[in-house]
This record gives structure tokens, C-alpha cells and sequence, in this order.
């Protein structure tokens, strides 16, 4: 029996370039987002890709109530369920001190809203004893920034729940991969100017399904970002509030 | 939304620039409000400067790349602009369709296909890329306006139009059925000139193209290989993960003695009575694809490609042409010629009934000038120059080489009349009225 991969915030570019890599294996997929217009054009760009099978469902981080459906549809496409996790939003620090209800908004979508989805998914996934779990922090999530400290503390909470999640999965024999990506060239970053070693989303996308078939824990892509986070999380805070980086 | 980032922005050869702010639409929603502002590009495969803005924007539409539609009866597929046609034939050949039409390279998209009236090795049969499409659909001043062969002139300026009569948002191709997945490939000596044309007129295959020594000269001037194709069942190895080129070459990786070594031990790879081999469909349609950015082989400053079509009774300027290219010792292994068959009538598409001929040359001063003088040739035989590869042509020149230009320039003054779609090219070229 085939996979079938719930992906969650499919409309997202980093989402789209590894749902067409599991299109052209013959995966099956439940595309879960908000702008269904677009899911529907992907579902049938998939198919042609080679999808087993390719269904948009109505998907809001921000909205329990749309959960269930998700899970119901990807019950009835059968196979391995895994899921892949690739929402967020991240408002410029700025716009969130101007309005400061933006911030239920960044934890939802970052860290609630996957984190009460995936708490449902979990006797399923429990109960198959197989399959693996992809959750897409940042490398925002290691330090609390200057620019994106919000954002950042949104994914850093995921990144503690997928740690413990994966603590318990893995009794059951699901694995968990948590990705940090840095920058990505995706249309959330093309306004922005000078950001260091930009990846591209396939390239992501590879790096991704490399480490689900290694069974890798943790994943930093582009590489780099491994080793400069280290030294960024060993600075001590007395210096480290005194940085703008 | 869609932000800008500034970009160089080069054209294939890498001999053009331009700085330009690019935007990179992902859902087709986000389109109409970006088409009024720019010209549209793709992967960039033009040589010289079609793609370029310099000071302007650019919209490139790589990330609009999904498959609309296909209707497995009739191979039919509608796909976004961004697609490239190598990938079409990677997802299609398998089921049973290929393109009808592709061009040297797999990176090209449909957009740019479109916009070039791209042809291939099967022009002969098969005539150019947009004689194989249903419909396209354009965005002028914003509005998606769909187009089919039934339009008339707005077709006809659309296809090899330089994407100057809307911004080309999606097109439907035809595609042909195909029982195999692998191609029959004769490889056959030619000796010089008169054997190489007599091969390519005598040629019975669907696809045929001739490969040319340009650094023989004097009774071997001409010499090459001909290599003619069919579709054919059979199992091909699995593809190999491509190759880059990572860096710059040196100038002397191109010099005139290792062209002539690499070309002498090329035309002998093939034995004297000749040869037929099998081989995966992307290594015979796409043969340099397997090696990522090989225009960098050509190092910092570049290359141009000099393509003219002269029509069959002026073979002899043609192959006078290849004797001045020959004797003054400056081409790359690239060359290829071909004999195309009757044009399509489309305003600015290149192919007409002729010979066709195409050579790369590092970009130094004297190409410059053998070009210009390649040029002359070309317009004194009555031929013309293909646009997707020129970088360095005189305005006039082609004018007088397109005569259709002024139907063209009525549908575009109609479909931009503020001329926000005009491109280097454009502007070089003095071909549209602008403000």
C-alpha cells in the first residue's frame, strides 16, 4: 500500500516543490489550505505528476473546526498516513507592535493550530506503528531576534513539541523530522533585500525527503545554517541583547 | 502579493546584460495587476537580449509552471507559461505523448516557445512550435484575453511575437502520440559541403540535422555528421544526474586548437561507413542539457550564436558564409545545419524554406565583426536572422528581413499601447514606435 501525505499549508512554495516530488513517486495527497482555487489547480497538476491520488481540503491554522475533515480525508484515501506541516505566517515585527492581536494570529498558525492537528492525528498515527511526521520551524525559532521575535518564539514552541512528539512516536515507531529552514526563495521573501544564503525550495524539498528516508531528527537547510546557529545559541544573553542580527 | 528583487539579468549567450527588478508570480491570480507593468520571461534560454529590461522590471514566470489540463484522448495539455518543455516530455513521453515540437533544449518554457515560434529537428515535418497549439491565453492591459488559430492577426503576431502582444499567460499544445520511448539514431559521415546537403535533401527521416566542422576548410569545408531519427520502442538506461559546470572556463578552454582537435576527434567517433544507435529521448532532443550552464564553457565575456535561414537556391551564399566563418578560425564545436521546411506565415517566426545554420562564437571583437558581416550575407540572399539568438543586428536590417513587421506592430500598438512590454531587443532593434 502506498503513502498518503497530509500536507498542511500546501499553497506554501517550499509545500508545492515537495508535494510534486512525492507526485512523481506516486504518493497520495491530501492538500490542505485556505485558497482553494489554488489547491484545486495544484491537485490537478499533481495528478498529472503522478499522484495515486490528489485532494484539496479546506484547511485554516487558525480554525479547529476545519481539522477533522482533513484527517477524515486522508482516513478514506487509505495507505501510510504521514503528515508534513508547512504553515506560518510571519507580519513584520512592526505591524505586530501596531496591532497587537496579531500575535494569536503567528502562534496559530506556527504552533497551535499544527500542534492541536497533530494531537488529533496522533492515535493514528500511534496505532499504525509506521510513518513519519515533518514539522517546518525556522531557524527564527533557536534566538529570540530583533526583527521577528514573535514569529520566532511561534516556532520555537513548535520545535519543543515536535521534540517531545517525536519522543513519544518513536516508542510507537513513527518518526518525526523538525526542519529549520534559513531564508528560502519564496514569494514571502522576494521584497526582502540581502538575505544570507537564500536556498531554493526545491532544493528544500530534497533535503527534506532525504532526511524523512534517513530518518533524520533534526534538519538545517541550507546546511550551513547547522554550525551558525550553534554559535548564534552560544552567545551568551548579556551579549547577545546588545546584537542586531 | 509579489515583491520585486533586483537582478542582473543576462541572456543565454551571456555576452547581454541588463539590471532589471524581477517579480516571480506563483498562482495565476497574482498576474493581471504585474502584466500591465513588464515583460514576461522564462528560463532565459534567448542568447541575446529578448529577456532583458535594463532599468526596468521583469516578470519571470518559472514559478507558473503547473499542468492545467490534459485530455488523454487527444494528447491535448494545457499548462502555464512556465513550464518547460523538457519536463512535458518527461511526464508525457511515458504515457504515449510527446510535444510535436522542441527546440535544442528542455529548459525552454512554453512562454518562451510561444513568444519565439521555436522549431526543432523535425521543422521539415513537422513546421514550427505554434503550429501544434490550440489556443493561448494573453493578459493585455490586465484583461486575460484567450486566442486561437481562428483569430487571425493577433495569432499571427502572437507566435514568434517576442511577447510583445500581451503578457503570455498560458498556452494548450497538441501533442503527437508515440509508441516508443527511445530514439533510432543513424549517424552518417558527411565529407564536405555538396555530400553534407545531398545527405539532409536526400533524407527521408523526421527528424534529421546536420552537425558541422566549422574549423575544416578548403575541399573538407563543410564536412560534418548527419544524424537522422525515429521514435522507437526500447528500454534506455535511467537518466544520470547533470552535470554543472562550476565556474567560469579560462579563455584558452574554447581556442581555435582545441576546437579543431575536439572537432577532428568527433567527426571520427563515428565510422566511415556510418552507424545507428539507440538513445533516451532527452539525450537526443536535449543533448547539452546534461550539463548545467554550459554557456559558462565560454567563460566571463560570453558567446553569441549567429542563426540565419537562406532560402534553398542560395546555398551557395551559405556556403560562403561557412568558408568566412571556417577561415577566420573563431567557432565552437557548436554548429548545426539544417534544412528547414516551408514558414508559417506568422509575422515574425523565423523558419522559412531553406537552410538553416547556427554557430557559437566566443564573444570577442572580431566575432562582432564576422557577425556583422555574416549579417549582410544573410540579407543580400535573401534570408534572415532568428531573433532568440541575436544580440548584435541592425533595426533596418531586420525589418527588411521580417516584411510582415508592420502587421506585427498593428496588433502590438492594439494589444500595449503604452509599450510597457518592450525589451532590450525591442529597443535595439527599433521595432516598436515607442514613447
Amino acid at each position: 500500500m502506498s503513502d498518503t501525505w497530509i500536507v498542511l499549508g500546501a499553497t506554501s512554495t517550499i509545500a508545492g516543490a515537495f508535494a510534486r516530488k512525492l507526485a512523481e513517486r506516486g504518493d497520495g495527497l491530501i492538500l490542505a489550505g485556505r485558497r482553494m482555487d489554488a489547491l484545486d489547480a495544484m491537485a490537478t497538476d499533481l495528478t498529472e505528476r503522478g499522484a495515486s491520488r490528489a485532494e484539496p481540503v479546506s484547511f485554516d491554522a487558525r480554525d479547529p473546526g476545519s481539522f477533522a475533515a482533513v484527517l477524515d480525508a486522508a482516513q478514506a484515501a487509505g495507505g501510510t498516513l504521514n503528515v508534513a506541516v508547512f504553515v506560518g505566517s510571519m507580519p513584520e515585527q512592526s505591524a505586530i507592535d501596531a496591532d497587537p492581536a496579531l500575535v494569536d494570529g503567528v502562534i496559530a498558525d506556527s504552533f497551535t493550530g499544527p500542534t492541536r492537528f497533530l494531537t488529533l492525528a496522533l492515535p493514528v498515527l500511534e496505532a499504525q506503528g509506521k510513518g513519519t511526521v515533518v514539522g517546518v520551524g525556522s531557524v527564527a525559532g533557536d534566538r529570540g531576534r530583533l526583527g521577528n521575535y514573535v514569529y520566532g518564539a511561534a516556532k520555537a514552541g513548535f520545535a519543543t513539541y515536535l521534540s517531545g512528539l517525536r519522543n513519544r512516536l518513536g516508542r510507537a515507531g513513527v518518526h518525526v523530522l523538525t526542519v529549520k529552514p534559513g531564508p528560502v526563495d519564496t514569494a514571502m521573501t522576494r521584497g526582502m533585500e540581502g538575505l544570507p544564503f537564500m536556498a531554493q525550495p526545491e532544493a528544500v524539498a530534497d533535503d527534506i525527503l532525504r532526511a524523512v528516508a534517513k530518518g533524520t531528527n533534526v534538519l538545517y537547510t541550507k546546511r550551513i545554517w547547522l554550525p551558525i546557529m550553534m554559535v548564534i545559541r552560544a552567545i551568551p544573553e548579556r551579549v547577545f541583547k546588545k546584537m542586531e542580527i | 502579493m509579489t515583491g520585486w528583487r533586483s537582478e542582473t539579468v543576462t541572456g543565454w549567450g551571456r555576452a547581454k546584460r541588463s539590471e532589471c527588478q524581477v517579480a516571480r508570480p506563483e498562482t495565476q491570480s497574482g498576474l493581471p495587476d504585474l502584466s500591465v507593468a513588464a515583460p514576461a520571461i522564462g528560463n532565459r534560454r534567448s542568447y541575446g537580449d529578448a529577456a532583458l529590461n535594463d532599468g526596468g522590471k521583469l516578470i519571470d514566470m518559472t514559478g507558473l509552471d503547473r499542468i492545467l489540463a490534459f485530455d488523454p484522448e487527444i494528447g491535448e495539455v494545457e499548462v502555464e507559461a512556465g513550464m518547460p518543455l523538457g519536463t512535458l516530455v518527461r511526464l508525457y513521453a511515458p504515457r504515449g505523448w510527446l510535444p510535436a515540437v522542441l527546440p535544442g533544449t528542455g529548459f525552454a518554457t512554453v512562454g518562451g516557445a510561444v513568444a519565439m515560434d521555436v522549431h526543432g529537428k523535425n521543422h521539415h515535418k513537422a513546421g514550427s512550435f505554434g503550429d501544434h497549439l490550440t489556443d493561448i491565453t494573453l493578459i493585455q492591459q490586465g484583461k486575460a484575453r484567450r486566442i486561437t488559430p481562428k483569430s487571425g492577426a493577433i495569432w499571427k503576431a502572437t507566435l514568434g511575437g517576442l511577447g510583445q502582444t500581451g503578457l503570455i499567460a498560458r498556452a494548450t499544445l497538441r501533442m503527437k502520440p508515440v509508441s516508443g520511448r527511445a530514439m533510432l539514431v543513424t549517424e552518417r559521415r558527411a565529407m564536405n559541403w555538396a555530400e553534407h546537403l545531398r545527405l539532409l535533401d536526400s533524407s527521408k527521416a523526421t527528424y534529421v540535422v546536420g552537425w558541422i566542422d566549422c574549423t575544416a576548410t578548403g575541399s573538407a569545408l563543410g564536412r560534418g555528421i548527419v544524424e537522422e531519427a525515429e521514435l522507437t520502442p526500447g528500454l534506455t538506461p535511467p537518466p544520470k544526474t547533470p552535470r554543472k559546470v562550476p565556474f567560469d572556463a579560462p579563455p584558452a578552454a574554447l581556442s581555435p586548437p582545441v576546437v579543431r582537435a575536439f572537432n577532428a576527434a568527433y567527426y571520427t567517433r563515428v565510422p566511415a561507413h556510418g552507424r545507428t544507435l539507440v538513445r533516451p529521448l532527452d539525450a537526443f532532443f536535449f543533448p547539452l542539457d546534461k550539463i548545467h550552464d554550459w554557456n559558462r564553457l565560454y567563460g566571463k565575456r560570453g558567446f553569441h550564436q549567429f542563426q540565419c535561414v537562406v532560402p534553398l537556391a542560395q546555398a551557395d551564399a551559405l556556403r560562403a558564409m561557412l568558408d568566412r566563418i571556417a577561415r577566420t578560425g573563431q567557432a565552437s564545436p557548436l554548429a548545426v545545419l539544417k534544412r528547414m521546411g516551408p514558414g508559417n506565415g506568422n509575422y515574425l517566426s523565423f523558419p522559412m524554406e531553406g537552410y538553416t545554420l547556427a554557430v557559437d562564437l566566443p564573444n570577442r571583437p572580431q566575432a562582432e565583426r564576422l557577425i556583422a558581416a555574416l549579417y549582410a550575407m544573410t540579407a543580400e540572399a535573401g534570408g534572415r536572422i532568428y531573433l532568440a539568438k541575436d544580440a548584435l543586428a541592425d533595426g533596418a536590417v531586420i525589418k527588411a528581413m521580417y516584411p510582415d513587421h508592420a502587421k506585427w506592430l498593428g496588433q502590438v500598438e492594439k494589444a500595449d499601447p503604452e509599450g510597457r512590454l518592450a525589451t532590450d531587443m525591442i529597443r535595439r532593434l527599433d521595432l516598436r514606435r515607442l514613447p
